[in-house]
Order: structure tokens, then C-alpha cells, then sequence
């Protein structure tokens, strides 16, 4: 075969391998959209969006999505709570304070963190975080909102410290310098220089850990319940739009009933509001690119 | 420094030195503010800086001249602590300011660079407005008690630098937003804001046309009244003009220094005459 061949062969497989995951993202968001369609003609989309009640497993159905979507700002608020404060804090400080060779170690052992699969945080929060809360909270339920909250803050932290340390030595050394020369502390050149020149790079970093939030599904299944409740109260149980989704697949509900096709519709709202938030954070960060280029 | 060596006058000089803007008569027995002695500095292992001595005078304008890369920004960096923050790095030998060492340990950095200002080669705002950025220094030191006081300073310190009449109506828009020339004599203003006692000067036009830079050595002229200067500069007419005494660098080596008008007309050394008359480097 001569390489002319091979090159041609090797090309159409890219290519092949390029379209299949297209063609799959393409055809979920279709089964999405389809089954979302078919929910909707029973379900006013007014009700599902601004009903207060979610019982679509019991015998009076309701299809308010509040709750739901209460309990998984509930979950997100608290990890952002934990996440964006430390996600910052660590940056600036490996991004300014840290010699060289620490944070050649501390990187890659902050993007490990990030793969450490989330049931494992989802049991972490269960088995040994809500027990020690308890101590604390004696109200505290054996599911709930904080401890998994909690729990997420720590595992999206990474996240935003490695993105957000990425923006901010993207910030030319130039401006540091002009900083010092002033008179300024390292301190107040990290506050009141690098952090305002990396802004938008740091926002990018927080509203994709903010979408990681509301997508993450393991921690919220196994530590939160399975009560959907209209509440801002962390110490009872509630249930977010992942954990739904998933009591729904791991149930014996019957394929085309309206419990069914329920998961679609949350799924779609899912899809719609992550993928806002990616669109922001993906426009934000071409931005910063624009900025310092 | 063998100053009795003569030599005759370039021709292409001829006219350099007679073309300074009637200077008054410079102080040369003005007390010394820096005094550098042996000074050697290391990037690594790669010695950037070979025992520099040289001492430099209360208001007097130095210029430091030689061809790129022989060490005019490492040394003048040397002089507020600024290679502080390259990692790596290594000075021997001592700099005294008013007769205090600046590299013992002991040595408050923050306070030492307040009173060294400095404006680099590269112009460098910070993204923040125009008043932020000459705001930004007072600010950080605690230098005005209320905003009136902020905002005389931040005038003064922008007239000073000459670019107030530009800038007077868009205080509040993106320092980003000036032109090349316009952000460097803001950098000026920034570093004027605090009055620091010396300021060192890292080629402050090389990126400005010929008016702008008129402009900034008028400035220099004004401005040694009050500070003393160091500047750093290529423009061999440039240095001719602005400045009282010149410090001819060449590898790492301070090669020759003295009167600017010694040096551009009766240099001791045939490298310097070779230099400054543009046979070489
Ligand atoms: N951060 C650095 N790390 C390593 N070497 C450096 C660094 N900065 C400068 N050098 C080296 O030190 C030497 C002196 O550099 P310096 O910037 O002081 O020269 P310069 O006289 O200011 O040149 P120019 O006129 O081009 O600005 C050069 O050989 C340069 O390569
Ligand atoms: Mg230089």
C-alpha cells in the first residue's frame, strides 16, 4: 500500500471518529427534545416550570419542576460556598506565592483530585461527613443538603484553582513589576493587580464550576434523599434534578408513561442551563484571550 | 578613567553637545545619592553584571548607554531590588542609597522601591482607568487621608508628566484605551504619584515618535530639579541632551563614565568613541 493510501485511509477514520461523537451529542439532544415534546403536550410547560409540587411517582401527579430545581441550587450554592472562596485563595497563592518547583508538584496532584471518581465523594459524604456534622447539628437528617453541598465544594475546588491560577499567569509579569515598583506587597499586587487583570479569566473559572455543580449527579444520588421539597433549609433531605433522574432510570417505571418521560423534560431543563453556563464561560474566556494576547 | 587622553572631536558629534537646551550648569559636586561598588549580578549561572562601580549624584541626569543585551536594564533593576522577583538570581557587591546598603537583610524592599520609582521599557498600565492607575500607588501607601487630596495628587502627578491636557475629560476611561505615548507618560505620572527621590528610567521613548519624546525629555529636565534620574537609552542624541553624565556599558563591564560631554567629545576609551560614534554594537 503506498502512504498516499494509508494517509487517505487513516483521514477518513479521523473523520469517521470526528462525526461519530457529533453524530451522538446530535442524537441525544433529538431524544431530549423528542421526548421533552411529548411530555409538554400532557404537561403545560407553565405548570412544570412554576409548580411547587414534584409527585410523579405517586398516585396524584404533580409536575411542578420547583422543587427540584430548589434543591439543586440548594446543593450548588454550598459547594460554591466552599469552592470559590478556596478555589481562589489556593490560586493566588500558587500563582504568586508558590517557587516554581511547588507548583510543578501541587498542579498535577490538584488535577488527580479532580478524577477521582464522585461516588466515592458521594459515600465519603454519606459515611463519614454527615456522622461528624451530626456532632455538631444534632438536627442535622442522615441525608441532606450540606453534607453532599460540602463534599461537592471540596471536589470542584481543583477546578476552579487550577483554572483560575492559568488566568492569572496569563497576566503579563510586566504588570506585577509595576505593581512592586510602587510599593506595593505581594499581597496587594495578588488583590489589587493579578486578580482584577485576570477577572474575567477567574469568572470563566467560576461559572463552569457552578455548571459542574448543577450536573454533578453521584454525591447528591447517594448523600441528599429523595425528597423533593421546596426548601433552602441544608439540614433536611431534598432531592436535585440529577439525583431525580437517576431514582427514575433505577426504577421499574414503565418506558413511555408520562413518570417516564418525565426525565427527559428535567434532563432537557439540565441540558439547557449547563450549557448556558458553558456558552458564558467559553465567551468569557475568549475574552480574556483577546485581553492579553 | 584616564580623562587627559584627548582625542579629536568626532565630526558626526560635532554638533551634539551644542545642541543641549542651555542646561544649567550641572552640580557635579552634588552629594552622592547611589554609590555601587563591585557590584556583580548572576542570572543563573550566566553573570549578567561584572563588577560594576560607579556613584551617582544628587539631581543630576544619568544616562546609561551600550549596545543591547550588555546589561543597562539588569543594572538599573539592580538599584530598587527589582530582580528581586526573577527566581534564580544572585547579586554580590554592595548599592548604598544616602549611605545605607539596600541588600542587607534587613532592608524593608516596599520601602526601598518607594522612594526608587522606575518606568520600564515597556510601557505597562495597569487595566484599571486612568485616574486608578495614578491613584493606585497613593492608595497602597497610604499616601492621601481624603479623596480631594487623592484627586490634587493624581492632577499634579498627571501635569507633571505632561499628558493632564490629554487625559483631564476620560479620568474614568480604560488606561488601555491611550495611544503607545500616552501610556508611557502615564507610567510616569504613576511612578511621579509618590514622590519617589530617584527615578530610574528604562528607554521611556523607544516606542514614542520624535514629538512625544520631545516632550518626555522636557519632562526629564523639569523633573531632575527635584528627583534624581537614571535613564537608560539608545539614542545616542537622546543621552546627549538629557543628560549630565554618562555610563557607557559594554558586556557586563561599566567600560567608561563621565561628564556626558566628556564622553561624547573626549571619550578615554576607544570603545566608547567607537560606540558612541556608531562604528560598533
Ligand atoms: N530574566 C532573565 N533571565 C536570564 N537572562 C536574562 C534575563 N534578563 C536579561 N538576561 C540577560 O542578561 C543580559 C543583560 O540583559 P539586559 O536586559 O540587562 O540588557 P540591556 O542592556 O537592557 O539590553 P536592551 O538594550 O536590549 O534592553 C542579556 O544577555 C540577557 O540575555
Ligand atoms: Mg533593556
Amino acid at each position: 500500500m503506498s502512504t498516499r493510501t494509508l494517509e487517505w485511509i487513516v483521514e477518513r477514520v479521523l473523520l469517521l471518529c470526528a462525526l461519530l461523537s457529533v453524530l451522538t451529542t446530535a442524537g441525544i439532544i433529538g431524544v431530549l427534545a423528542v421526548e421533552t415534546f411529548a411530555f409538554l403536550r400532557v404537561v403545560p410547560v407553565l405548570d412544570f416550570l412554576t409548580g411547587t409540587e414534584w409527585t410523579p411517582l405517586f398516585s396524584s401527579q404533580k409536575f411542578g419542576v420547583l422543587p427540584l430545581i430548589a434543591g439543586t441550587m440548594l446543593v450548588s450554592a454550598i459547594a460554591m460556598v466552599v469552592a470559590l472562596p478556596m478555589g481562589l485563595l489556593s490560586a493566588v497563592y500558587l500563582s504568586e506565592y508558590a517557587p516554581n518547583n511547588l507548583r510543578r508538584v501541587v498542579k498535577p496532584i490538584l488535577e488527580i483530585l479532580a478524577g477521582v471518581p464522585t461516588v466515592v465523594y458521594g459515600y465519603f459524604a454519606l459515611t463519614f461527613v454527615t456522622p461528624m456534622l451530626q456532632q455538631v447539628f444534632p438536627t442535622l437528617s442522615g441525608f441532606n443538603a450540606l453534607s453532599p453541598g460540602l463534599v461537592m465544594g471540596l471536589m470542584i475546588m481543583p477546578l476552579v484553582s487550577s483554572l483560575s491560577e492559568d488566568a492569572m499567569q496569563a497576566v503579563p509579569r510586566g504588570l506585577r513589576e509595576g505593581s512592586y515598583a510602587l510599593g506595593a506587597t505581594r499581597m496587594q499586587t495578588a488583590l489589587k493587580v493579578v486578580v482584577p487583570a485576570a477577572f474575567s479569566g477567574i469568572t470563566a473559572a467560576f461559572i463552569l464550576a457552578v455548571s459542574r455543580a448543577i450536573g454533578e449527579t453521584m454525591i447528591v444520588a447517594i448523600a441528599a434523599g429523595q425528597q423533593p421539597r421546596l426548601t433552602g433549609n441544608p439540614f433536611v433531605p431534598i432531592e436535585t434534578m440529577t439525583a431525580y433522574i437517576v431514582q427514575v432510570s433505577l426504577g421499574d417505571t414503565p418506558q413511555g408513561t408520562i413518570e417516564y418521560r418525565t426525565i427527559f423534560a428535567v434532563g432537557m431543563l439540565l441540558f439547557v442551563m449547563t450549557f448556558g453556563l458553558n456558552l458564558i464561560s467559553t465567551w468569557l474566556r475568549e475574552r480574556f484571550r483577546e485581553e492579553y494576547a | 578613567m584616564n580623562v587627559e587622553r584627548r582625542r579629536p572631536v568626532p565630526a558626526s558629534l560635532a554638533g551634539v553637545t551644542t545642541s543641549r537646551r542651555g542646561q544649567s550648569p550641572a552640580a557635579f559636586d552634588a552629594p552622592v545619592k547611589v554609590a555601587v561598588d563591585g557590584l556583580n549580578f548572576y542570572y543563573g549561572t550566566k553573570r549578567a553584571l561584572d563588577g560594576i562601580s560607579i556613584q551617582i549624584r544628587s539631581n543630576l541626569v544619568t544616562a546609561l548607554i551600550g549596545p543591547s543585551g550588555c546589561g543597562k536594564s539588569t543594572f538599573l533593576r539592580t538599584l530598587n531590588r527589582m530582580n528581586d522577583i526573577i527566581p534564580d538570581t544572585r547579586v554580590e557587591g554592595t548599592v548604598l542609597i544616602d549611605d545605607q546598603s539596600i541588600y542587607e537583610s534587613r532592608v524593608d524592599v516596599v520601602q526601598l522601591r518607594r522612594r526608587v520609582g522606575m518606568v520600564f521599557q515597556k510601557s505597562n498600565p495597569f487595566p484599571k482607568s486612568i485616574f486608578e492607575n495614578v491613584a493606585y500607588g497613593l492608595r497602597i501607601n497610604g499616601l492621601v487621608k481624603t479623596r480631594a487630596e487623592l484627586e490634587g495628587r493624581v492632577e499634579e502627578s498627571l501635569q507633571q508628566a505632561a499628558i493632564w491636557e490629554e487625559v483631564k475629560d476620560r479620568l474614568q476611561e480604560s488606561a488601555l484605551a491611550l495611544s503607545g505615548g500616552q501610556q508611557q507618560r502615564l507610567c510616569i505620572a504613576r511612578a511621579l504619584a509618590i514622590r519617589p527621590e530617584i527615578l530610574l528610567m528604562d528607554e521611556p521613548a523607544s516606542a514614542l515618535d520624535p514629538i512625544a519624546t520631545q516632550r518626555i525629555e522636557e519632562l526629564i529636565y523639569e523633573l531632575k530639579k527635584k528627583y534624581t534620574i537614571v535613564i537608560v537609552t539608545h539614542n545616542m542624541q537622546q543621552a546627549a541632551r538629557v543628560s549630565d553624565q554618562t555610563a557607557f556599558f559594554w558586556l557586563g563591564r561599566l567600560v567608561e563614565f563621565d561628564r556626558t560631554d566628556k564622553i561624547f567629545t573626549a571619550p578615554a576609551e576607544k570603545l566608547t568613541e567607537d560606540y558612541v560614534t556608531g562604528r560598533c554594537g
